[in-house]
């Protein structure tokens, strides 16, 4: 008696706690796409036919385990064949299986629909960031940037500490992808390099990015609003951050969302053609490295050992600048130093370069302009 | 000539000694228990890797390891578990106690049984010396999962990968190995009078494991080729710019990895259909079924292998075929599972550690069974497809249903392998704490899974942080109750429990292994028994 009494206590007290925790959840979430309402209808139902099986199956067996003790005497039938028992076991389940895979085939079928989209967009995985691209198919716009997480100090050990674990850690990005509400959008994944998985749970998509190779997918959302996810295949070191942010606007915000881009990028153009200042350059530099190089070079331009190479003191970082600038624009073919070429403008190139040039004691004086960038492009 | 040979067998019976006994060993029982004890240090060391990678995932925050070093942890660890301590063990298992139960005095071929061992020590010291060179600040481990897609373990893998290529061409020539003396054991060694359908269902089900290893190791040795040539030799299989396929690679690992998580069941569904019998004092229910449902699970292993794949693109012909396909194994998986049940039904039973360890696995492996059905169903998949909540559903399968199924067949034989009893307190402790808190570790990551959290990552955003904390504490408590377990066995091979066994070990125990004496003599049957 006593013992149930303690037993009781200890189910209220995790109960309890339970509750006063903040913020976890149990079971999936329905979501607001018709995939993903799907994807919770099926789960629920397969979810509540195994328990409804399991509390048969375990319960025969908790029977006899309570039953058919031989401390109780209980002495062993010869119940050890039944046509009949063996039969029904065998069909009744076959049965359940056809009642899941019903509706299952139809929520699928539903899916993989990816005609007569309204707009398309294009998602490229790259170690450790999405690239969205809107210059493809129907309704193009000459749109394309990257987006990454907002805390590359996150990533490493000796930095970490330093960064706020408030609701926003690891699951914010400097750029969201922003889409028009109701609207049907085919989304259009693959990868620059190695396999990544772009995963909204609540859009209930989660499509591999493959390199060399396009997957399709559609989304349709009928709510404003942010919607988060992250990448869901090991794509290296920082696959653990690489969150999804996705923006759904309704139509007219949406529309003034895609003038403001072209806007920017006609400033952005504006500034390639002018001279900059050494601290202009600088200035800008740092923010580029910070997003876009930090990951592997580090904060500190000390690199990882072994893994990424050090540009504080490096060769190539005080060296000619011809050399240093091809590294960036081309990459190193079969490494994780990619072709920046395509990534960035000449404005952002120069000044990442100009910054490697000067920081961490790389007092090298140089300036690269935007023209020099054009120039060896 | 036969003469000599069999004057020669006649002074056999006194062991060889020194180190040359093990190094040399052609004996099933020696080379079993090499392989035994293999498999038990193996699990320590991957099991002190999955404690630091609980450790960091303790609360949000990288607080021990860098990324880097995380993603080679995950990796050994997943390599280790299957390759070095799961495989192993039912091979050590199988040398043991096949030729006890069919009636032979050894393995078939014996000097390939210690071939095939001897080749496992290497095939992990080079892998896990590239974990301790990664660690002396020389280069990366193998870091791509112990799955190893493409391009990551290509084009984009570290110097060791090679290590790593070389290493799992020696598993798998030990495998092979392994399982080609087992069918010939099994063809041809059998006392007379035992029939294939009278053979115990362990033997069974090994019979058939051993034909799966053969059908996929070749499998997995021709992907880790084709790796090395796209690594080295201008091939590009998995290289899309070179008119490869990176999804080409999935599609052959996992067709030899469908079959290999069967190949890791199948033999623990043997274990555990000799011990529920023995202590429900009842024969097995359903013999001839059990042996049908063990081959149909075995055929329809070879058609379901792109259900790890359903995110990757497929036609939706594909995925539906994939689905359908592998909804059916849930049919024999059942039969099985009921067949265990109706056993225990009216049974009179006793509830010693190995019954204990075989009831957990019926529960807890029919609870990853459903998880299995659930990540079935293609459009609930793509939510649950790498998440925590796969890796709750194959630490059901592997954890609570191969692992403890070896638990159980290692406290309910080594009292014959021994001569003595095991310490049935000590057993009952190591059970409790372990199922307890094996559930504390796991449960929670369903819930994880659900809510969203990937697998493979170093740090997670708050949300998930009080169920990590949870499954934190348990792998704890389970690793360290593992010790336990170690105790026990080395008490018992020592001799230091008071209680001798007898040959019948257990009251409800048959078959010929209990015909002899225990500790069961040097060469098992010099005289083929009769079975009726
Ligand atoms: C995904 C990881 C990664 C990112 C992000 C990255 N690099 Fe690199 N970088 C590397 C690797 C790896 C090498 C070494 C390549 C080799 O083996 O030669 C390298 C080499 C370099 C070098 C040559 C250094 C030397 O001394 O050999 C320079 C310069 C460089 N990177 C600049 C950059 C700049 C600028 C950025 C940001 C725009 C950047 N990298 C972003 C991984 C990265
Ligand atoms: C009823 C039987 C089972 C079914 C229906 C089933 C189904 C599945 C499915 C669909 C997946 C892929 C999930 C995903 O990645 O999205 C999976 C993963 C896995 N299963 Fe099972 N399974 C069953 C039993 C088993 C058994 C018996 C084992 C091993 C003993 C096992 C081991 C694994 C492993 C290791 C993975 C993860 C592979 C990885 O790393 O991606 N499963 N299972
Ligand atoms: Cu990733
Ligand atoms: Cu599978």
């Amino acid at each position: 008696m006593s013992a149930a009494i303690r037993v009781a206590g200890l189910i209220s007290l995790l109960l309890f706690s339970a509750q006063s925790m903040a913020g976890y959840q149990l079971n999936m979430k329905p979501g607001v796409t018709s995939f993903s309402q799907g994807a919770y209808e099926i789960h629920t139902m397969v979810m509540w036919i195994c328990v409804a099986i399991g509390v048969v199956v375990f319960g025969a067996m908790l029977y006899s385990i309570i039953n058919h003790r031989k401390s109780k005497g209980a002495v062993a039938s010869d119940f050890h064949e039944s046509t009949a028992l063996e039969l029904a076991w065998t069909i009744v389940p076959f049965l359940i299986l056809i009642v899941m895979a019903i509706p299952a085939t139809r929520i699928l079928l539903d899916m993989e629909d990816v005609s007569n989209p309204d707009l398309s967009i294009k998602i490229t995985g790259y170690q450790w960031k999405w690239n969205y691209d809107y210059n493809v198919g129907e309704n193009a716009q000459d749109i394309s940037f990257f987006s990454n997480i907002t805390t590359p100090d996150a990533l490493h050990k000796s930095t970490n500490g330093g960064v706020a674990k408030d609701k926003d850690y690891l699951i914010e990005v400097d750029k969201k992808l922003v889409i028009p509400t109701n609207k049907k959008i085919r989304l259009l994944i693959t990868s620059n390099d190695v396999i990544h998985a772009w995963w909204v749970p609540a859009f209930g998509v989660k499509k591999d990015a493959i390199p060399g190779f396009i997957n399709e997918s559609w989304i349709n959302v009928p709510e404003p609003g942010i919607y988060r996810g992250k990448c869901a295949e090991l794509c290296g070191a920082n696959h653990g951050f690489m969150p999804v942010v996705v923006e759904a606007k309704s139509e007219a915000d949406y529309n003034a969302w895609i003038a403001s881009q072209k806007a920017v990028a006609t400033a952005a153009a504006a500034s390639a053609n002018k001279t900059w200042t050494k601290e202009d350059l600088m200035a800008q530099g740092e923010k580029v490295y910070a997003t876009t190089c930090a990951a592997c070079h580090q904060a500190s331009g000390a690199g990882i050992p072994n893994v990424f190479p050090a540009l504080k003191g490096s060769a190539i970082a005080t060296g000619p600048v011809a050399k240093h600038l091809n590294i960036v624009l081309h990459g190193v073919t079969g490494t994780a130093m990619q072709a920046f070429a395509g990534q960035m403008n000449d404005a952002d190139l120069a000044a990442v370069i100009t910054y490697e040039r000067n920081a961490w004691g790389n007092n090298t004086g140089d300036m690269v302009q935007p023209s020099d960038v054009k120039a060896a492009r | 000539m036969s003469a000599v040979i069999e004057e020669h067998h006649d002074h056999h019976d006194h062991k060889p000694t020194g180190i040359g006994r093990w190094l040399f060993s052609t004996n099933h029982k020696d080379i079993g228990t090499m392989y035994l004890w293999f498999s038990f240090i193996m699990f320590f060391i991957g099991g002190a890797l999955a404690l630091v990678i609980r450790a960091e995932l303790f609360e949000p925050g990288l607080q021990f390891v860098e990324p880097e070093l995380f993603n080679q942890l995950t990796t050994l660890h997943g390599l280790i578990m299957v390759f070095g301590v799961i495989m192993p063990a039912f091979v050590g298992l199988a040398n043991w106690m096949i030729p006890m139960m069919i009636g032979a005095p050894d393995m078939a071929l014996p000097r390939m049984n210690n071939w095939s061992f001897w080749l496992l020590p290497g095939a992990f010291g080079l892998l896990i010396a590239s974990l301790v060179m990664s660690l002396m600040g020389m280069g990366s481990a193998p870091n791509f999962g112990w799955t190893f897609y493409a391009p990551l373990s290509t084009t984009y893998g570290p110097a060791s990968t090679d290590y790593f290529i070389f290493s799992v061409h020696m598993m798998g020539i030990s495998s092979i190995m392994g399982a080609i003396n087992i069918i010939a054991t099994i063809m041809n060694m059998r006392a007379p009078g035992m029939t294939y359908m009278k053979m115990p269902i362990f033997v069974w089900t090994w019979f058939i494991t051993a034909y799966l290893l053969i059908a996929v190791m070749p499998v997995l040795a021709g992907v880790v080729t084709m790796m090395l040539t796209d690594r080295h030799f201008g091939t590009s299989f998995f290289n899309a710019a070179g008119g490869g396929d990176p999804v080409l690679f999935q599609h052959v690992f996992w067709f030899f990895g469908h079959p290999e998580v069967y190949i890791m069941i199948l033999p623990s569904f043997g274990i555990i259909s000799q011990i529920v019998p023995t202590f429900a004092r009842k024969k097995i229910f359903g013999y001839s079924s059990m042996v049908y449902a063990t081959a149909s699970i075995a055929f329809l292993s070879f058609i379901v292998w792109a259900h790890h794949m359903f995110t990757t693109g497929m036609p939706v012909a594909g995925e539906l075929f994939f689905m359908y396909a592998t909804m059916l194994i849930a049919v024999p998986t059942g039969v099985k599972v009921f067949n265990w049940v109706s056993t225990m039904w009216r049974g009179s039973l006793s509830f010693e550690t190995p019954m204990l360890f075989a009831i957990a696995f019926i529960f807890l492996f029919t609870i990853g069974g459903f998880t299995g059905l659930m990540l079935c169903i293609v459009p609930a998949d793509f939510q649950y497809h790498d998440t925590y909540f796969v890796v709750a559903h194959f630490h059901y399968v592997l954890v609570t249903g191969a692992a403890f199924g070896i638990m159980a067949g290692v406290y309910y034989w080594i009292p014959k392998w021994t001569g003595n009893m095991y310490d049935e307190t000590l057993g009952k402790w190591h059970f409790w704490l372990s199922v307890i808190s094996v559930n504390v570790l796991f449960f929670p990551m369903h819930f994880l899974g659900l809510a969203g959290m990937p697998r493979r990552i170093p740090d997670y955003s708050l949300q998930f942080a009080e169920f990590n904390a949870v499954a934190s504490i348990g792998a704890f408590v389970f690793g360290f109750t593992q010790l336990i377990f170690l105790y026990n066995v080395i008490k018992t091979a020592r001799g230091k429990t008071s209680v001798k066994a007898t040959s019948q070990v257990w009251e409800g125990a048959e078959g010929l292994e209990w015909t002899l004496p225990s500790p069961a003599p040097f060469h098992s049957f010099t005289t083929p028994p009769q079975v009726k």
